[in-house]
């Protein structure tokens, strides 16, 4: 029971966690049609700011709050800099010249970093166990990370739906020449996605920092991850990316907890504890294709001429 | 026809380079620009079955360095269970890419555009995962390939002359295979679905189909390339497969120049070389290599073959 609840819980962590990277990924590619790999060294970026600010500030909160905005700043730069020059061009292009992105940014870390890893300790508040249920205790942070992952997804659905430039985004999704003519600054507002974009995927970095270690490459599986989800939730719909995030965060933990156990009921032990990792990692992979050949355009697709 | 004629020359001058390379290596007695050519030829030959989808057939698989890994793999696991002989290792490399290619491809090609990208992409990391799960194989440290392919007496592949010609001999015969391909009838319903998918079904192709073939006959291509990869290194592991290495490929097919039939193999020799070159000058080579690639995007349209064609122009 304890076992369930818990892992039950840290699936729900790890699926708010992928949200905050889905949900930036689907908004750059449902308004600018910009399929944006490096997404995933944003991720990275912002576990390496926390990391270097907090140890920096002596403060994990300031050093969360710095990181946030040099994420946001680099994403800015990055947009006006580079992909600003992309949007209109070729998928194929993108993703080359996001691939691109990768490279430097992980030899970038390598050379100011160095190529071990760093850690990011938590403040002694965030490490208590936190008793959630009748003799079952959580830990602080994650549930920390749960409150602050639902609170980012509500007001991110609020800003969208509810707001003026919530309007505006939606408004350049589904036809940009118009709201264009209406006279609209798009550039701005795009550089202004983009860069909102590049704090959730800093914010989700920064968040995961404590719990794995910081380096490089962290990025890259978790983007694939990320791109399974917004795969699966149907490209450009936010509302997707958050079902498709809690189902993959749930599959994948879920999965590593439990599947050893179950094969072990069928398959011999050795060959059991060959079998669970593989499988287990296969398992989202497994998912994405049923919900591709069932629905090829993903569960929820956002209404897109 | 003059700009023609200016790639024409550097793709001859390029031909006639690798043709002739062990002579040099030889003479100079430079040894390791043999070795890494022979990787160059290998990853070229990956480079242009690549091409003959994405190039030819517009279908921009994200994927395709899961066939390096089968291919290597099969030969791999059939020489740790004893099987030594490459007329039986060549031929499972061949077959079971091209299983694969059936499966991944049937499912992928429902979807299109970005989907396909990323499904092929996720297909590919599931083959990353399988193959890191096989203990007996290895698992994630890898599989040594402690014997070489045997052609009994045929051809040695121990030898580093002949197992580059072998190399080159096959990446020649790919060229020639899709040449062929691309100007027969098939060819140019594959070519056709590129451009029109709806017309071409219109007209009574069963589209589906016809880009089935030809992504099986790309996957089994770049198994061969897989195997030779495997005896090249003596070294088999789930790093092949991994999700970059399908970029790399991508690169190699874009720098050249999609859709022509030397440009991957040109944009492979480029791409290899630059790194080699890159790495040597500095360890942090990606440093230079990541925006170069950004620039090549932005600025270099079609490749060096779109380059070359244009420099001939203008």
């Amino acid at each position: 029971m304890l076992l369930v609840v818990e892992q039950f819980l840290n699936g729900l962590q790890f699926g708010l966690l992928l949200f905050l990277l889905a949900a930036g990924l689907t908004l750059v590619f449902g308004i600018m049609d910009l399929v944006n790999l490096a997404h995933g060294s944003l991720y990275m970026m912002g576990a390496y700011f926390a990391a270097t600010f907090a140890a920096w500030t002596g403060s994990f909160l300031l050093g969360a709050l710095m990181a946030l905005g040099a994420t946001l700043a680099l994403g800015i730069v990055l947009e006006v800099t580079a992909l600003r020059h992309l949007y209109g061009r070729d998928h194929l292009d993108h993703v080359l010249a996001t691939f691109g992105l990768i490279l430097f940014f992980n030899e970038a870390v390598r050379l100011i970093w160095g190529p071990a890893g760093l850690a990011l300790p938590l403040p002694a508040w965030l490490t208590v166990p936190v008793p959630i249920l009748p003799g079952i205790h959580y830990p602080a942070y994650r549930l920390a990370i749960i409150a602050v992952a639902l609170l980012v997804a509500l007001l991110l659905y609020l800003g969208v739906m509810r707001t003026r430039i919530g309007m505006l985004i939606r408004a350049g999704a589904s036809n940009r020449e118009m709201i264009g003519a209406l006279g609209i600054n798009i550039k701005l507002l795009y550089t202004l996605v983009f860069g909102l974009g590049a704090a959730l995927a800093g914010l989700a970095g920064l968040m995961q920092a404590p719990i794995l270690t910081v380096q490089i490459g962290m990025g890259e599986n978790i983007l694939i991850l990320a791109f399974v989800i917004i795969v699966i939730g149907g490209i450009g719909s936010i509302r997707g990316a958050f079902l498709a995030a809690i189902f993959v965060g749930m599959i994948d933990t879920l999965g590593r907890a439990f599947l050893p156990n179950l094969l072990r009921q069928v398959l011999s032990g050795a060959a059991a504890s060959t079998a669970a990792p593989a499988l287990s990692s296969m398992l989202i992979y497994l998912l994405m294709a049923i919900v591709l050949v069932v629905r090829p355009e993903g569960l929820f697709p956002a209404s897109r001429r | 026809m003059k700009g023609l004629s200016v790639s024409k020359a550097v793709t001859a001058l390029m031909l006639a380079g690798l043709v002739l390379l062990p002579l040099y290596s030889q003479l100079s007695g430079n040894v390791f620009i043999l070795t890494l050519f022979t990787r160059i030829v290998i990853l070229a030959l990956a480079a242009a079955s690549l091409n003959l989808i994405m190039g030819f057939g517009g279908m921009m698989s994200f994927g395709h360095a899961a066939y390096l890994g089968i291919g290597g793999y099969a030969v791999g696991m059939l020489a740790q269970e004893g099987v030594g002989s490459g007329f039986i290792q060549f031929p499972v490399a061949l077959a079971a890419s091209a299983i694969y290619a059936l499966v991944i491809g049937a499912l992928s090609l429902r979807t299109r555009g970005v989907y396909f990208i990323m499904i092929t992409l996720a297909f590919a990391q599931m083959a990353y995962y399988v193959a890191s799960g096989l203990a007996r194989y290895g698992g994630d440290d890898g599989l040594t390939v402690y014997k070489r392919s045997d052609f009994s007496g045929l051809i040695d592949l121990s030898n580093r002359t002949q197992f580059y010609y072998l190399c080159l001999a096959c990446l020649f015969g790919v060229i020639f295979l899709i040449w062929r391909i691309v100007n027969s009838r098939f060819g140019l319903v594959v070519q056709g679905l590129r451009s029109n998918e709806q017309r071409m079904q219109a007209i009574g192709f069963p589209a589906k189909r016809y880009q089935l073939v030809c992504f099986v006959i790309s996957g089994t291509m770049c198994g061969l390339a897989g195997a030779l990869l495997a005896n090249n290194t003596d070294f088999v592991s789930p790093a092949v497969m991994y999700w970059t290495r399908s970029g790399d490929l991508m690169v190699m097919v874009i720098l050249g120049g999609m859709g022509t039939l030397f440009g991957p193999v040109m944009g492979a020799v480029v791409f290899l070389l630059l790194e080699e070159f890159l790495s040597q000058i500095t360890e942090y080579w990606a440093l230079i290599m990541g925006p170069l690639l950004l620039l090549i995007v932005l600025f270099g349209r079609g490749g060096i073959m779109g380059m070359l064609g244009r420099a001939g122009r203008g």
